[in-house]
């Protein structure tokens, strides 16, 4: 049965990819608001905030803009799981001879692709607002790895919400939060700017690293350890994220 | 199939018990279905109906007692289990933003059959439903989606299917047509395994008739076995009324019903 893994995975992610093509609107919806978020921040708010740093400010924000469109994009990973709970094809997969896991992986794996066509719509209007970078194709990478690497913990989060909601409103608010985290981060502002304790709090927690490491490596300036915490955070979280989630499984299927 | 697989019950199940919290659903269910018939579980809302069918398509596991599909034990190897059987649940499993062909052919592949696409044509045809093959399973009525349900269960020709209220929600035609189909498949030898709360599906399709009542089985037996606890029937004139379903079926005509009205019951 084992064997069937990749396979049953490969048929039930075409699966889930059917979803998102015939429903192009998850993605609009999830681009809509950090590209909202990317003007209002460029062209309103933007001019009044010292960056302390020489590169325009859409070049400072952008990275924390991309973590708050897969923050988003992943609350529909929860939302299509929960409807698959409900609607007893789930129930019918778990009484076929397939791998069990891979309807878990399926979901998984079709968020990794919702999420890197979103980003890359995001990248383009940055483009179009003036966005430059010199990155190396090294550089891309790194960052490409950091994303998924972003994605794949979110997403693994967005399948404990999934399996344990109770309503379709349940099933994605757990993203709210996320989404807002980037904001008190280095993301949009230095964290020096801020008072005391939210400054501590900014300062140490996973957003700052990650953001910090994309905006070096955008910016061609040595990341120094600053990418190996952020890496550190990542596969942390991911890690726990994952191990939960397995277990809610486990306990859902038994 | 190994000789010991044929002389053996399809399904054997033995002192099963299950509780949710303090809840005791099934309070040790006994009963064996014979290979190739088609045994109706009869019960009212909240028996445990659904509980012993998930018990039995292991998406649930007993409290105690054994029970055994196709030969093998669904505690020991569930894995086994799922390869002999096919499960239709309460509410039509199907992909709503797929066309019914594409649901069919997610099966079929997942089942990891050769030719997906022979077989979901067939099956399309075979339940009426070419036509509609290409619109999105959102778009179907409940009967067509129902149908749609039951032709994905049988890819894979599985030898034991699960119907769990495969008619609850249905208008008369379809539920004719549910009927006739789960006849067909007993006739080709698949062990039917349905729940139903009425009392007319289980006495139209019924080999056996098990009476599923508060965790227990109160009475299991054949149609005429279960007639026989009651006093002998008097015999009483009545006049012969159509019934409102025979009305209906022969105002809105018949033909999708396909003469599987029941002998004697048409509208004379």
């Amino acid at each position: 049965m084992s064997t069937h893994v990749l396979g049953d995975t490969g048929v039930l992610t075409g699966r889930s990819l059917r979803h998102i093509l015939r429903s192009p609107d998850t993605i609009i919806t999830t681009v809509v608001t950090p590209i909202a978020l990317m003007l209002l921040f460029v062209y309103v708010l933007g001019g009044a905030i010292k960056t302390g740093s020489d590169q325009s400010y859409v070049n400072y924000m952008l990275p924390g803009i991309l973590l708050i469109t897969i923050a988003s994009g992943v609350a529909y990973t929860a939302y299509r799981l929960f409807l698959d709970l409900q609607g007893g094809i789930f129930e019918r997969f778990q009484s076929m001879p397939i791998a069990r896991s891979s309807v878990l992986w399926a979901h998984v794996l079709t968020s990794l692709a919702a999420n890197l066509v979103s980003v890359a719509v995001v990248i383009g209007v940055a483009l179009l607002m003036g966005f430059r970078t010199g990155a190396s194709v090294a550089s891309w990478l790194a960052i490409a790895g950091v994303l998924v690497l972003f994605t794949l913990a979110l997403t693994w989060i967005a399948v404990i919400a999934g399996l344990s909601a109770k309503t379709v409103d349940g099933a994605s608010a757990f993203s709210y939060p996320l989404i807002f985290l980037p904001f008190i981060s280095s993301a949009f502002v230095p964290t020096d700017s801020m008072p005391g304790p939210v400054a501590w709090f900014a300062e140490n927690q996973p957003v700052t690293a990650i953001v910090d490491a994309i905006r070096d490596l955008f910016a061609q300036q040595p990341t120094g350890g600053g990418i190996w915490t952020a890496l550190a955070w990542l596969v942390a979280i991911l890690a726990v994220a994952y191990a939960w989630a397995a277990t809610v499984y486990r306990r859902k299927i038994s | 199939m190994t000789i010991n697989q044929a002389l053996e019950p399809a399904i054997r199940v033995l002192g099963i018990e299950k509780s949710f919290k303090d809840l005791h659903v099934l309070r040790g269910v006994d009963l064996e279905v014979k290979v190739g018939s088609i045994f109706a579980l009869l019960g009212s809302n909240g028996a445990g109906k659904t509980t012993l069918v998930k018990i039995l398509s292991t998406l649930l596991k007993a409290d105690a007692g054994t029970a055994t599909v196709h030969g093998i034990d669904v505690a020991a190897n569930p894995g086994g289990v799922r390869e002999a059987i096919s499960l239709t649940g309460q509410f039509a499993a199907v992909d709503e933003v797929l066309t019914g062909r594409e649901n069919l052919l997610l099966i079929a592949r997942l089942r990891h059959l050769a030719n997906p696409g022979e077989i979901a044509d067939e099956l399309l045809n075979r339940f009426s439903l070419t036509e509609a093959g290409d619109r999105p399973a959102s778009k179907y009525s409940g009967g067509m989606r129902r149908r749609l349900d039951i032709a994905m269960s049988l890819i894979g020709s599985p030898p034991i299917i699960f119907l769990d209220e495969p008619t609850t929600g249905l208008d008369p035609q379809a539920r004719i047509e549910v009927w006739q189909t789960v006849k067909q498949l007993a006739d080709g030898g698949t062990t039917v395994l349905l729940t139903t709360q009425y009392l007319d599906e289980a006495e139209q399709l019924a080999d056996r008739i098990a009476i599923l009542h508060q965790g227990t089985i109160i009475q299991n037996g054949t149609l005429a076995e279960l007639k026989r606890l009651l006093p002998a029937a008097t015999v009483e004139y009545v006049e012969k009324q159509p019934s409102l379903e025979d009305v209906f079926l022969a105002l809105v005509g018949g033909d999708a019903a396909g003469g599987t009205a029941p002998a004697g019951r048409e509208l004379t």
